[in-house]
């Protein structure tokens, strides 16, 4: 009988803090001066107590990059930043188009143990965008794959993506489109704007991303089908989420950090730790994104968490992979450009870090209320927590944070899976 | 000056020690026999070119040369490059080996400035020669070296930049030196061929920048024209529709050439494409001032390796 008491929390940071005990996983009972009666005692004073975080779109690199991550480290890095579930892409090496790598995946995670693994799996036949994965296999394996996205590559052509999303409507899954015209982003390094045009990087219009997610919310809604909208990076995707769900479409989207707080500024050292897909957009997107967060049009926040091993980043800016770390910092971020400025109280946090990501992603268990009878699976959050980002100290093999020694807002001070300890006080526990 | 990286935030008063310095060098080299000062003797200069190039190259290895530096070319085909070294490594080995200052030509955009920070806790200085799309700074000292023989200086100056200028280092560096000096530049190009917003970009206070889509109202008005390189590939990228057609439209042809001011410059960075971007006879009347920009570029050069190399006290 495992038992446990966290002692002083505050849930969603509402009224006065509370005991909250917690047995066989579960939320036993929630009030002042709990009896701890022999059960271990988690003191939370001062802490606000969230749902576990859930994140659609975590890449973990494995199988096929185990140089800058593994699903053991990963999963670290998601408990350390208050994940207890992650979502890994699909463009692993191999392709997680298939039952035998998304279950591989997913019995990876559960050994480990740190985070529910829900693997992703691939729209198409090698993320190559000309024929469907078998989909209904990944849906039936033992991963039970709900979320299909050939994520870093859009599905472009229109009746394969048509198909998908008509396919998906029978497996009660939901295809995650990287939103990227493939003709309107061909050898673009950099957000189209005055600052890549003054540096001589070619540029990544905007419309590249808007065009697409316009279609794919007209074809979600002539066939009947979710779609979700992997890292929105403009305000012109945001009008469109808003135009399709005023009228019904079943569209939801992520944002991840990293668009919510840094802008296209940061191109002028050509420093590759910068160059991400979709890319850095202006001040002017990522103020209209903190809007759309806030009001909904955007669901929620998603990391794209994304390992480079140092070679692929400490090279020349065309050379550079594009990608950077966010599960350890996604919290932080959220309450710099949401909590801080009142976009978001912490009820806004749980519901975009945790509630609606778990409902994207088909996850009972995940995203649920801090009630009685409830899973244990939380998120305990110092508010008044400071702590100054170093790369090389993150859980992830590798370093690459655009985040170094930036002092950020908001530690995660422990991390509960269904009862058990997670992380606590900067350490992961297995 | 620690690395000459670009003409973007380059300090005014920098270029004009440039070029005075290489006006200098001119002078005192004017018919001499023996072209050959001993200012960098000692001073190992390196040059790493990762694109073809000729004209650049030689003119950094003959001013290297003509200031008695040891001059060392390195060539991506016949190095270690080749088998997949990185620009890093490949630097930070040329900055071991004992190179005082690294001439770099990269097809990446902001290589020259990755390499200054790779090399910042070494002595080496870094010159850009040429990053990608962005930067090529002693090209466009040069055209100013050229365009203050000319024309005695360009302040007040209406200077036209035409062609490709949205793949265009050179049109880059010279928007902003001309700028800093007073120019009022005008980018004449079709809009598929014009960086994003350029129009808003910020410039030196004392010039202006402009945008227009048609050559002819503006050659009349112009005190120099500098002609851009088109690159067969842009041809074949759907940027305009053909050879033909950009050729009638922005080319400078005779009778384009004869609705110049009298005293109008014609500039050209070379290599030219006769026929395309420039006429035969334009290029070769006496209005185009294309050999004497190369012929500056050395003096140019020299002068930039003296400021980067030797001593404030050290005489030319």
């Amino acid at each position: 009988m495992s038992a446990l008491v966290i002692r002083g929390a505050t849930p969603y940071g509402e009224g006065a803090p509370v005991d909250i005990a917690v047995r066989d996983g579960v939320i036993t009972a929630i009030g002042s001066a709990v009896d701890a009666d022999g059960a271990q005692v988690l003191d939370a004073g001062g802490l606000v107590a969230l749902p576990g975080f859930v994140d659609l779109h975590t890449h973990l690199r494995e199988p096929g990059r185990e140089d800058t991550e593994t699903i053991e480290t990963g999963s670290r890095a998601a408990a350390l930043g208050g994940f207890t579930a992650v979502f890994a892409m699909a463009n692993t090496d191999p392709v997680a188009d298939n039952a035998v790598v998304v279950e591989h995946v997913w019995r990876r995670g559960r050994e480990v143990g740190l985070v529910d693994v829900h693997p992703v799996g691939a729209v198409t036949v090698g993320l190559k965008g000309e024929r469907l994965a078998e989909l209904g296999t990944m849906a039936r394996s033992a991963a039970q794959v709900r979320v299909f996205s050939d994520d870093g590559l859009c599905v472009a052509d229109p009746l394969i993506m048509r198909r998908a999303l008509e396919y998906t409507r029978a497996l009660d899954a939901v295809i995650a489109q990287h939103a990227e015209e493939p003709r309107l982003t061909v050898g673009a390094q950099a957000h189209e704007g005055e600052l890549a045009a003054r540096l001589g990087l070619a540029g990544w219009p905007s419309v590249a991303e808007e065009a697409i997610v316009a279609r794919d919310c007209l074809l979600a809604r002539h066939v009947g089908a979710r779609l979700h909208v992997c890292h929105v990076s403009t305000e012109g995707t945001a009008e469109v989420l808003r135009w399709a769900k005023a009228r019904g479409t079943r569209v939801s989207a992520e944002v991840t950090p990293h668009h919510l707080l840094l802008d296209d500024e940061r191109l002028s050292s050509y420093d590759p730790v910068n160059k991400v897909n979709p890319p850095l957009r202006t001040a002017a997107d990522a103020k209209a994104l903190r809007q759309a967060l806030a009001e909904g049009t955007i669901d929620c926040v998603a990391t794209d968490h994304a390992p480079h091993a140092s070679q692929d980043k400490d090279c020349e800016w065309s050379a550079a992979r594009p990608g950077m770390l966010g599960l350890q910092t996604a919290l932080p971020i959220v309450v710099r450009t949401m909590v801080e400025p009142g976009l978001l109280d912490w009820r806004g946090v749980a519901r975009v870090l945790s509630e609606r990501p778990a409902e994207i992603g088909g996850l009972p268990d995940q995203g649920r209320p801090i009630a009685v009878g409830e899973p244990a699976t939380l998120a305990l959050v110092d508010p008044a927590g400071r702590w100054t980002v170093r790369g090389a100290e993150l859980a992830s093999i590798a370093a690459n944070t655009p985040y170094e020694g930036m002092e950020l807002p908001g530690a995660v001070v422990a991390t509960l899976l269904r009862g058990k300890i997670t992380a606590r006080d900067g350490k992961a526990t297995a | 000056m620690r690395h000459l990286l670009g003409t973007d935030g380059l300090d005014p008063a920098t270029a004009l020690a440039i070029l005075d310095t290489a006006d200098g060098l001119k002078r005192t080299l004017l018919g001499r026999e023996v072209r050959k000062l001993p200012t960098l003797r000692g001073r190992t200069v390196i040059t790493m070119f990762f694109e073809d190039s000729t004209r650049t190259r030689v003119s950094f290895e003959i001013a290297g040369k003509w200031m008695s530096a040891d001059v060392v070319n390195v060539s991506s085909s016949g190095s270690s490059v080749k088998k997949g070294e990185s620009l890093r490594d490949t630097a930070l080995t040329l900055a071991a080996a004992g190179a005082d200052c690294v001439i770099v030509r990269h097809p990446a955009s902001g290589a020259a400035h990755r390499l200054a920070s790779w090399l910042g806790h070494t002595g080496t200085s870094v010159v850009n020669a040429g990053d990608g799309t962005h930067e090529h700074p002693t090209q466009a000292l040069l055209d100013m070296a050229t365009l203050r023989d000319r024309l005695g200086g360009v302040e007040g100056r209406r200077i036209g930049i035409v062609g490709d200028v949205l793949h265009s280092r050179v049109a880059r560096s010279n928007v902003h030196l001309l700028t800093s000096f007073g120019a009022q530049v005008v980018l004449v190009a079709p809009p598929t061929l014009l960086p994003t917003r350029i129009a808003d970009w910020p410039v030196g206070a004392a010039g202006s920048l402009t945008v227009a889509h048609d050559l002819d109202p503006e050659l009349p008005t112009l005190d120099a024209v500098m002609m851009l390189r088109v690159q067969a590939e842009r041809m074949h990228g759907g940027f305009f529709p053909s050879a033909r057609e950009y050729a009638i439209t922005y080319g400078l042809s005779e009778a384009r050439a004869a609705m110049l001011p009298e005293h109008a410059v014609v500039l050209h960075p070379g290599p030219m494409l006769r026929g395309m971007e420039i006429s035969a006879a334009v290029a070769d009347s006496p209005r185009a001032a294309i050999t004497e920009q190369v012929a500056n570029g050395v003096h140019v050069r020299m002068a930039v390796l003296y400021h980067l190399l030797a001593g404030e006290e050290e005489a030319v």
